[in-house]
């Protein structure tokens, strides 16, 4: 999967978590989760186990803590999946 | 085993505890129950010449021991001194009507708890042991570790 394809998929996990006043277009790279997108911590776990779903990789607690950014996310998926490729 | 400790690391207390005793409880759910008194105050204008237990009562029976409950058993080992809990998110059904004075049992499945979150699917029996109600609740929990 491209770099391109990741932040996409990414990007449609997250869009369903959304509150109603964050519109789609607001999601960036550098978008923080909870401070930018107002995603709070219990729909950031959903997005984590849809992440996980998706991606079929196992985050850990310390990936969630780290976990601030959409950028911060790709980095996380990628690393784990170039763990179990 | 009666699972007092459980309920005394409970942060309700009277006339908000919605849980009188644990039949069992396990990593993978809860089972427990508790009898709504014709005494309960809220009786006297829900509704009016009618008391009828309100849904919202309903689902914070099943959260306080399909959720609360569940979640101190799952977190033994941590310390609760600090513990911080809210309710997230609720999607419930309500089927039967429960009245003034029926005791009722709520059984609670655990269908995750990562990340503090944990997500239970819950039902509520009447005292005839019928569905009053069902649904889907989850709650995040913060220990003192968590937040320093």
């Amino acid at each position: 999967m491209t770099e391109a394809a990741r932040y996409q998929k990414l990007k449609e996990i997250v869009t369903i978590y959304l509150p109603e006043d964050v519109a789609v277009d607001m999601i960036t790279e550098e978008s923080h989760f909870i401070n930018e997108l107002n995603i709070n911590s219990a729909n950031l776990v959903d997005i984590v186990l849809d992440v996980e779903d998706a991606f079929d990789i196992l985050l850990e607690n310390e990936d969630m803590d780290q976990m601030q950014t959409v950028k911060d996310a790709l980095a996380i998926i990628d690393t784990k999946l170039t763990k179990t490729s | 085993m009666n699972y007092h400790h459980i309920i005394a690391q409970l942060p309700y207390s009277k006339p908000f505890l919605f849980v009188d005793t644990l039949q069992s409880v396990s990593a993978d759910g809860v089972e427990g129950s508790f009898t709504f008194s014709r005494e309960l105050g809220f009786y006297q204008g829900h509704f009016k010449g009618n008391p009828v237990t309100p849904g919202v009562l309903l689902t914070e029976c099943c959260a306080q021991i399909g959720l609360v409950c569940l979640g101190i058993h799952l977190l033994a080992k941590a310390d609760l001194s600090q513990l911080q809990i809210g309710l997230s998110s609720s999607e419930m059904e309500f089927l039967l009507p429960v009245y003034p004075g029926e005791t009722v049992t709520v059984r609670s499945e655990k269908l995750y708890f990562r990340f503090h979150k944990l997500k239970c699917k819950v039902r509520l029996y009447n005292a005839e042991g019928a569905l009053a109600c069902k649904g889907v609740l989850s709650g995040m929990f913060k220990t003192r570790e968590d937040v320093t």
